[in-house]
This record gives C-alpha cells, structure tokens and sequence, in this order.
C-alpha cells in the first residue's frame, strides 16, 4: 500500500519533470485563473465595504415639535425598535442638541454669541433611525405617518431626502447584483480554462494511459501520478499568483484609497495574507485535482 | 490453458472479424498464428487481452472466463499475461529500466527485487548497457527488445507477441524470434502472431492458419501456407 502510494508520487514529479514545458504552460494558464479567482475575492471584500459604509451613512431622522413631552418620544422610540426593520434609534434630546449644536460651532464668534443671547434652547429634540436594509427605509417613513404621531412630529428626513436615498439604494442593489454576476462568469471561466488546459496536457499523453492499461496497471496506478501533477500545478500556481498580485495591489492601493477613503487594499492583504494564500492554495488544488481526474477517465477505457 | 470456444466477433453488426473460432493452447505450447491482413489474427490477440469483448462464445484462460471480465478485474488478469506489439509501446517518458521496472512495480514488488531482477533481465536480452537510454534513443530491435523484457519480468504463463518483428530488419528480426523461442524453452507459453513465412518455416512448431475470420489449418511442426 505504501509502496505503491510512493510510486504513484514519484512518477507524478517524474512526470511534472519530463514534461516540463507542458507543465510550465499548464501552471501558467492555472496562474492567470487563480488570478481572476484572487481579484474576485478582493473585489468582493472591497465592494462590501464600501456597501457597508454607504448603508452607514444612510439614516432618517425624525424631528419632534418642541412642546411634546419626552415621555410621548420615548414611546415612539419604543414602538420604532419593536419594527422588524428597524436596526437601531438614538434618541437625541432637544439639550443634547444644543450640545452638539454648541460643539459643532466653537469656533464661530458669532452664533456661539447668538446661543448666548436666546433664553430658551430653540432645537427640537430628535430620533435617528437606521435601518438593517436601505430599502426598509420607506416602511419606517411610512409608519412614522401614522396619525397617531402626527400630533408629536414636525418633520421627518426621508420625506427630503427621500430621491437620494432611493436611488443609493438602487445602486448598491445593482452593484451587489452585478458584481454577484460577474463572479459566477469569471470564476466558470477560470474553471474551464484550466479544465482545458490540463486536459490538453493529458490528451498528449493518452497513448501511454493506453499502455499503461494494457500491460496491466490499475485505473488508480494510471490515476494517481496525474492527480499529485494536479496538485502540485494548483499549488504552484496559488504562489505564483500571490506573488504577482502582491506588487500590484500595493502600488494601486494608494490610488483606490484618494478615490474612495473606505477602501485600503494594500493593509486588508497584509492582515489576510495567510488566508488568501490558503484560499488560492485550496482553489489551485481542487481545480487541479478535479480537471486531471476528469480529462483522465476519458482515456481509461481501454 | 487457453480455451477458444465458438468465439465470434462481429463489429457494427456487419463487419465480421472473427467466425466461430474453436482453439485450445496447450500450456507451454509455442504457437505461430499466420494469416494475411484482415484474416482475425489482431482480433483473436484482442479478445484474449480483453480489449475487446466477443460477441458470441465463450473465452477461457486458466481459472479466468474472459468474456465475463469487468473493466476494474482487467489489470489483474492483464498481469498474468506478458504482451509484445509490433509498435514496441514503451513509455516514452521513461528509461528501459523503468519500462522495465514498471511491470514489477504494478505487481506490487519491493524496490530490492527490482534492482535484482531487472538487471538480470536487461542482461538476458543483451541490453545492460541501454538500461537509463529512453525509448527514442533506443534503435528498433533494442526498443522490442526492451518491450519483451518489460512482457516478461513478472514471470506470466503466457508471452503474447502480435508481430513483434513487423517493424524490424531480417537479422534483428531473427534475434528476436530466437530469444522468444529460449523464452519458451524456459517454461513460457508463446503465441506469436506474425506473417513472415522464414521465421514460421523455420521455427518447426504448430501453426495455426486463418483466413477470413477463420482457422483455415491447425498444424504440429506447420509451415506457413496460406489459401
């Protein structure tokens, strides 16, 4: 069992060896696939992110009439957070307005001077909504146009804001759609490329499958040397494609980051680098494993 | 040992290969199967390798019922056989030692009995110095050569050899037909298939005649007569 386990890996290395251009050619084409595969994790984790901190900035807030009594506000808060739709609500007093109002002008003379002079606090007190999903928003406003609160409320933001906020969402929707649509083609690509690839490197040696078969070896024995080439092509391949993504995200990182300040590529690779390399390490050899054994059945029926 | 019976092989329903062959070998028989192009002698080969399945009758060698053999029981009883092509069919990615090597090495044989028994082979068939040449710098009769020593290394019952000299010259040609003829005087059952009337003349052993798909003549100490 052992023996023959070391044979079938030494005649896959001594394979991999003799046909060295077929497998250098074989580990490039797999290089370029696990390329795509690297680039499409990125561009996910990326766009999530800048998903993420679009929805962030995304809320509604809801502005009270000065004369309703904390206690109604309150109740209404109670009422938002019992909404499926609803993350979360910070309730903003009309003195912890004032607060932030005061703090947000320190520095301008001349409305410090103005809050001075008032007697009373002339903001209202307020409720900051934000939802799980930017499309629930319209629920909420909707619900925040319940008669019952009318008496309590002076205004809400969504009903200003409310193009924005629809065609942000609509964005984001597409993105994630599309960017889902984009990785399903190129990773099939990706797939079928080395599919290809590994079963054209096979294909030139189908009359030794045949040989092989007739002077008595088993489908595992014929097997077995092309799925240990398989892996050491996927694994070869995975360090070759971090080595060739490495250089370029870090001098595009600088670049994206002036675009968009939410994404910063070149430290989100140093902090997953061992689980990218793990990734592409694991892509490289199921890809590889799976094409050998697929593109090697085809000559096993002799 | 190899039992014949009402074989028949007939490809796509219309091309008839091989009629109603009835034929027993004899263990340790050396057995000279003559016939023109098309006559069935590949075919027979063919049916008693288990590359291809009869389509009527029934196949026996020793305890095996080949006709009845699945693709997984084929590497098995292919072992028990050593075959020779006219078109050698070495590994071109390997040595004739590992050629040689790799029959052992699919019948789960230890590195140390390799390293013993194919020397002593390579030697046998005068080829020690060629041992780490692969098969393209090998000449005609050295790659037969090499091919005979990889058929025989594992010790089979029986040496197939389907035109083993076709591709050679007359004095390697005679070389091989005279270390196929020490094979089995060693103990080693032979078919040969070949069509080349000197070497059946000469060999003074049963010649099995066919034509059309069929035995035409069945003789001890045969010569090579044809229609």
């Amino acid at each position: 069992m052992f023996t023959a386990l070391f044979r079938i890996i030494k005649y896959g290395l001594q394979g991999f060896k003799r046909n060295s251009w077929l497998s250098i050619t074989t580990i490039i084409v797999m290089t370029l696939a696990l390329l795509v595969f690297i680039g499409l994790i990125i561009f996910s984790v990326l766009t999530n992110k800048v998903i993420g901190s679009l929805k962030e900035k995304i809320d509604i807030s809801v502005y009270f009439n000065i004369d309703t009594p904390e206690d109604n506000i309150l109740a209404i808060k109670r009422s938002l957070e019992s909404l499926a739709e609803v993350k979360s609500v910070d309730y903003i007093s009309r003195d912890k307005a004032l607060e932030i109002f005061k703090a947000n002008h320190q520095n301008d003379q001349t409305i410090s001077e103005a809050i001075s002079i008032l007697d009373a606090n002339p903001l209202s007190a307020s409720l900051n909504i934000k939802a799980g999903d930017p499309k629930d928003y319209q629920v909420i406003a909707a619900y925040l146009n319940n008669d019952n609160f009318k008496n309590d409320i002076s205004q809400v933001s969504y009903n200003q804001n409310q193009v924005v906020i629809d065609r942000l969402t609509k964005i984001i929707d597409t993105v994630q759609k599309s960017g889902l649509a984009l990785m399903v083609i190129l990773s099939l690509v990706a797939v079928l490329v080395t599919l290809n690839a590994i079963m054209l490197a096979i294909h030139s040696t189908r009359d030794e499958i045949g040989i092989m078969r007739l002077v008595g070896a088993s489908n595992m024995f014929i097997r077995g040397p092309y799925i240990v080439q398989g892996v050491l092509y996927g694994v070869i391949a995975a360090i070759l494609s971090i080595i060739v993504i490495a250089p370029a995200i870090y001098f595009t990182s600088p670049y994206m980051e002036m675009i968009m300040p939410e994404i910063n590529m070149w430290p989100y690779f140093l902090t997953n680098l061992l689980s990218l390399i793990g990734y592409q390490i694991g892509f490289g050899i199921l890809l590889g494993t799976t094409s050998s054994i697929i593109a090697v059945r085809k000559y096993l029926k002799v | 040992m190899i039992s014949f019976q009402n074989v028949s092989k007939v490809y796509n329903n219309k091309s008839v290969a091989l009629e109603e062959i009835n034929l027993d070998i004899k263990q340790n028989e050396f057995v000279s199967i003559v016939g023109k192009n098309g006559a069935g002698k590949s075919t027979l080969i063919k049916l008693l390798i288990g590359e291809e399945k009869p389509s009527k009758g029934r196949l026996f060698f020793g305890s095996y019922e080949v006709n009845k053999l699945k693709m997984g029981e084929l590497p098995a009883y292919r072992r028990q056989i050593g075959i020779v092509f006219q078109d050698f069919r070495l590994l071109p990615t390997k040595t004739a030692y590992e050629n040689i090597a790799f029959a052992l090495e699919l019948d789960g044989k230890s590195q140390s009995e390799i390293d013993e028994f194919v020397p002593q082979i390579l030697d046998m068939v005068g080829l020690s110095e060629h041992a780490f040449n692969f098969p393209h710098e090998l000449s005609g009769g050295e790659k037969q050569r090499v091919a005979i020593a990889r058929a025989l290394i594992h010790r089979p019952v029986l040496l197939v050899a389907d035109e083993p000299t076709g591709n050679l010259d007359p004095l390697n040609s005679a070389e091989i037909i005279k270390l196929l003829s020490k094979i089995n005087e060693l103990g080693t059952t032979v078919m040969l298939v070949t069509h080349n009337k000197e070497i059946v003349n000469n060999l003074h052993k049963r010649v099995v005649s066919m034509d059309n798909g069929r035995i035409i003549r069945d003789e001890e100490d045969g010569r090579y007569i044809l229609a």
